[in-house]
């Protein structure tokens, strides 16, 4: 059960949050000049890392306000907490992971 | 009756002998003391055979005194307060209590079972796997299944009241022995919130029995010394009967608190049986002790065998002889401790057997006073029936002989207790001279301390935990100034030798007694290549069931090792995972049972529908009037009355769990553009528009009819099940991706309470209700919305249509609902006016042919299947188009909307039947109704390139046979929308 740090509100359990997945992807348009495999690649490729994860969460049973987090997949260490929009933080590598 | 108590030692323990407590055991009544467990109190009568073992049914009996027990498992009380597989050692006994052996028929004694011992040559390990191959596993599954397990589950609701917990501290100590009590007391006393959590019913550990000095006092009046100097500290809590069972990410830790297992208590207002907590804590204090371990040799299963600490316990805390004559069997010295109480207690020790060689000063002890020491020596075997009668001793010299006891204790050494480390995270290093994995560096906030650190010094662990204390205290900003606990150096000891099993007996040694796991099934493992620990527990099922191996897994990966020719480090342990003790399912729910497991949400006018006899379902949380049956009428006949009632006067629905979403901003519009797979940036203010959302993969997610208010101010309308789901959509859409649009989405779907009023007579009845707004046709036409009063109540009415009759749906205050659906039914009594269900409401758009998204539509469906083609001409993005390019979501053989028209009218088509194709299915039925109103069945399907296939004939298979159908046009009711439009 993780503590997350809302933006918002501060360290709140898990239970309050959704999470959404893998976050900085670029939705590609106009659709009309998207390849079939940019579009697919936008649809279901997602990164795997063994290590830091920038995935996007919302507070859902709090502010509602979606952000981003670093998470380490190895450890479970939250990294970094920051708003959408954001670039991703150069954060340095958790214990016990890989770079 | 206390004369009954054969094996009661007439003084010491800490039970309460004016306190006499009646139970049953297998029929039987006994008598005990308060402060007993089952398990003490059993023995305290002579009950030595408490179990029949798993897969041989052999006869078992205590071999622990708590959370490792692994043969003592009853079945507790009766009828629907019945529990299986309690540890005997954890059940304080209570007056009246009712307990039975588990796995055995028709009783301990006489078990019909036991015959598997004597084929048990042929039940190794994987014995079910290979016998049962042919022709099919499953022939024998069911009869296996039978024979399989250990007590039965009661067949009753569980009538006890559970609660549910959550708590924040400073620091979390777990495990009340010698070093959690110090930790606790350090911690404590600089003011931050502690919490020491014990899975006894006392705190104390091995300081209740291994009596040491500690602060000048006896170390079991030190631990209430103690107990009692935590309680007076504000923020300090003590929870015992506690067990920490999970250890999960920044330090959450589950604990399960047992308040009672007595039914007479748990009858009473506001008892209840368990508690789960949630824990979060700035700092963990890991002191959660070690396990002692058996050793395997020939016939070690027998009662009367048990663990050293366990002897120790049994005598010290609950003043019981473990037997008459007892042997200690060790390879370390922290045993003797055994042999020298045993002595003490008055029983004779025949014999101390000691694997190591070589002197000691214990040894010479323990001589002087008579008692003779076996060095270099092992136990091979036992004898006697269900009760141990002898042991065989290997001399160094390699001489067998036998020596006459009722009773040995055994040590292995201990393992810690890593389970909750390991739950952490934390890594595991194997110590060979201390003979046990210990914790390796932590992966999250805590500290280790005392005989989880693999060794077994009571000073240490009390300068260990005071340590840990005031450190951790130091971590969550208090400072402690409490003084250290004052002890006598404990004595230099003997370093342990490993010793993990013993041949040459002809019994079986065993290794996981719960699981009847022996040294042979591990050599058979191995022989078969099953060498991973994991795959070793998984073929001989060692370290399964109640107890998860707390006396088995480290015994038998060392076993493998020795196999493999690898190191013990190098084999590793198998996973330690949540729960670290059985937890009752009933924790987990809590109160959280019936309709508090699954709140249901009532409408506005829930009491209306009720003065109407409503026959209520649920529908997405909701519960909805399904229909209003009047005397007489069948669900069937009541359902065909409201349909007709709509299209021949009117009737009022209510459709309140439709959701209402607020849409307001500059870019509003231009936001709805690409959330809609359709344009409602175009629509003029006042009027409606009914749309279609996609999923980015092109499929249809929810549908419904978008109000513009004002040129920057939508209402859009959702599905009732898609209210919560459609605004989280469309904020994640405004908050992630296009952060550039000023728009703000306020979802306000139980603001407003719906009825819907629909029919011929609509307009009539509006009229009569009185609007403050004209509602005549020009005014008012279909697709449009006003703002205004009706019956005097402030109202957003949209003139919308899922009958195919004039319809308006009336939006209220909430709070309101009943006041309009009164003023409704008064206006239309001239009309004959009645409530309509939902399944009349789902009559009436099947028969209009209306789409039901999630019913008509699934995973797949897009909107082209539907007839949407006209979105791909759309000149800007939505969410989804780019997907609807793909080749395959326009290809012609994609499952498409089509109405079906039976051959047979007079009975509806079954929802859900097969469209019969050349080699398969080719499509289904989706909706289906009988229609009161053309006095024949309607139905909507989804048919492979059906959009072609207007006026084929298709097969539709059903329970009664083949029935014949003719691919229509969806809409069978007023295709040109007449009355719609009216």
């Amino acid at each position: 059960m993780l503590l997350i740090n809302c933006p918002w509100c501060g360290p709140r359990d898990e239970h309050e949050f959704r999470c959404g997945g893998q976050s900085h992807i670029q939705r590609p348009e106009p659709a009309e000049q998207i390849s079939d495999e940019t579009w697919g690649d936008y649809l279901y490729g997602r990164e795997n890392p063994r290590g830091a994860h920038a995935e996007r969460w919302v507070h859902q049973f709090g502010c509602g306000r979606w952000f981003n987090m670093l998470r380490s997949t190895v450890t479970h260490e939250i990294l970094a907490v920051y708003e959408m929009g954001q670039p991703k933080p150069g954060v340095g590598i958790a214990k016990g992971e890989k770079a | 009756m206390t004369a009954n108590q054969e094996f009661r030692l007439p003084g010491g323990g800490s039970v309460n002998r004016s306190r006499p407590l009646t139970f049953t055991f297998e029929g039987r009544n006994y008598t005990g003391f308060e402060g007993d467990t089952l398990a003490s109190a059993l023995m305290a009568n002579g009950v030595r055979l408490v179990g029949r073992s798993f897969k041989y049914h052999r006869p078992r009996g205590i071999i622990g005194a708590g959370v490792e027990e692994s043969n003592a498992l009853v079945q507790l009380g009766t009828g629907e307060h019945s529990i299986p597989n309690v540890r005997a050692t954890e059940i304080p006994l209570f007056d009246g209590l009712v307990a039975s052996a588990v796995n055995c028929w028709p009783n301990v004694k006489f078990d019909i079972g036991a015959v598997n011992n004597l084929a048990s040559r042929f039940l190794s390990a994987g014995f079910y796997y290979k016998t049962f191959m042919w022709p099919d596993w499953h022939l024998f599954e069911g009869f296996i299944r039978k024979a399989a397990g250990l007590g039965k589950m009661p067949n009753l609701p569980d009538p006890d009241r559970y609660e549910t917990r959550f708590a924040h501290c400073d620091v979390l100590v777990i495990g009340g022995g010698a070093a959690g009590i110090a930790a606790a007391l350090a911690a404590g006393q600089s003011g931050a919130r502690v919490m020491l959590v014990e899975q006894d019913s006392e705190l104390g550990g091995a300081l209740n029995y291994d009596i040491v000095s500690i602060d000048g006092k006896r170390s079991d009046a030190w631990v209430s010394g103690s107990k009692e100097a935590l309680k007076a500290l504000p923020e300090a809590q003590i929870l015992t009967s506690t067990a920490a069972v999970g250890y999960f990410d920044h330090n959450s830790i589950a604990l399960v608190e047992r308040r009672t297992w007595n039914p007479t208590e748990l009858s009473k207002p506001g008892a209840f049986a368990c508690r789960l907590w949630q824990v979060r804590a700035k700092k963990v204090i890991l002191a959660t002790g070690a396990l002692e371990r058996p050793i395997a040799f020939g016939g070690n299963d027998r009662p009367g065998v048990m663990l050293a600490s366990a002897a120790r316990a049994y005598i010290g805390r609950y003043a019981v002889a473990p037997g008459r004559v007892g042997a200690l069997f060790t390879n370390n010295d922290e045993a003797y401790r055994t042999a020298l109480m045993l002595t003490s207690a008055g029983v004779e020790v025949a014999a101390v057997v000691d694997s190591r060689v070589g002197r000691n000063p214990l040894a010479e002890r323990l001589e002087a006073s008579g008692v003779a020491v076996h060095s270099g020596a092992v136990v091979c075997d036992t004898r006697g029936g269900a009760s141990l009668k002898g042991i065989q001793v290997r001399e160094a010299s390699g001489a067998t002989r036998w020596i006459a006891c009722d009773l040995l204790a055994v040590s292995g050494g201990y393992n810690p207790t890593v389970h909750l480390f390991c739950q952490s995270g934390g890594k595991v290093a194997y110590d060979d001279a201390a003979a046990c994995f210990r914790p390796g560096p932590a992966n999250q906030s805590l500290v280790c301390a005392g005989a989880l650190n693999g060794y077994s010094d009571v000073t240490k662990a009390l300068a260990e935990g005071h340590d840990a204390g005031i450190r951790s205290a130091l971590d969550a900003g208090y400072v402690s100034k409490a003084a250290a606990p004052a002890t006598l150096p404990s004595l230099a000891q003997r370093p342990i030798e490993a010793l993990w099993s013993v041949s040459g007996g002809k019994n079986k040694a065993f290794v996981d007694f719960q699981n009847d796991v022996s040294v042979g099934d591990i050599e058979l493992a191995q022989r078969e290549s099953f060498i991973s620990v994991e795959h070793l527990k998984r073929y001989t099922t060692l370290g399964m069931a109640a107890d998860q191996g707390k006396t088995s897994n480290v015994n038998a990966l060392a076993i493998m090792s020795s196999l493999t020719g690898k190191t013990i480090e190098e084999t590793g342990t198998t996973r330690y995972r949540f729960p670290f003790t059985p937890v009752p399912l009933g924790a987990f729910r809590g109160a959280a049972r019936g309709e508090r497991f699954r709140p249901l949400r009532r409408m506005p006018a829930h009491d209306r529908h009720v003065a109407f006899n409503a026959e209520f379902e649920e529908f997405g949380g909701w519960l909805r009037p399904a229909y209003y049956p009047r005397p007489g009428e069948t669900p069937h006949m009541a359902e065909q009355r409201e349909a007709l009632q709509v299209r021949n006067s009117a009737g009022v629905f209510e459709g309140s769990p439709l959701g209402k979403i607020e849409v307001k901003g500059p870019d509003a519009g231009k936001f709805l553009d690409l959330i809609y797979a359709n344009t409602m940036s175009t629509l003029k203010v006042g009027r409606c528009r009914y749309g279609l959302m996609l999923g980015e993969n092109g499929v249809i997610i929810d549908d419904g009819v978008t109000a513009r208010l004002a040129d920057d101010h939508f209402l859009v309308g959702t599905t009732g099940g898609g209210a919560d789901r459609i605004a989280a959509w469309l904020e994640e859409w405004l908050q992630c991706e296009w952060l550039h649009l000023n728009v703000i989405v306020a979802p306000v779907t139980t603001s407003w309470g719906v009825l819907t009023l629909s029919g011929p007579a609509a307009r009539e009845v509006l009229r009569a209700a009185g609007t403050s707004f004209s509602i005549e046709p020009d005014d008012f036409p279909h697709m449009t919305f006003k703002s205004g009063q009706v019956a005097g109540i402030d109202a957003r009415v949209y003139r919308v249509s899922f009958t195919g009759d004039v319809s308006y749906e009336i939006n209220v205050p909430a709070g309101r609902t009943g006041e309009l659906w009164d003023a409704l039914f008064e206006a239309g009594a001239p009309f004959g006016i009645a409530p309509v269900g939902i399944d009349a409401w789902m009559v009436l758009r099947t028969e209009k042919g209306f789409l039901h998204v999630g019913v008509d539509t699934d995973g797949t469906t897009n909107p082209l299947d539907v007839g949407w083609g006209h979105v791909m001409r759309k000149n800007c993005d939505f969410v989804g188009k780019r997907s609807l390019m793909r080749p395959n979501d326009a290809a012609p053989d994609r499952l498409q909307l089509v109405g079906l028209r039976a051959a047979d009218e007079k009975s509806a088509l079954p929802i859900g039947a097969h469209i019969a194709g050349g080699t398969g299915s080719i499509g289904f039925v989706t909706s289906s109704s009988f229609s009161p109103t053309l006095g024949r069945g309607v139905a909507l399907g989804m048919l492979v390139g059906g959009s072609k296939r207007l006026g084929e004939q298709v097969t539709i298979q059903t329970d009664g046979g083949a029935r014949l159908a003719t691919v229509v046009e969806s809409a069978a009711f007023d295709p040109a929308g007449d009355r719609l439009n009216a």
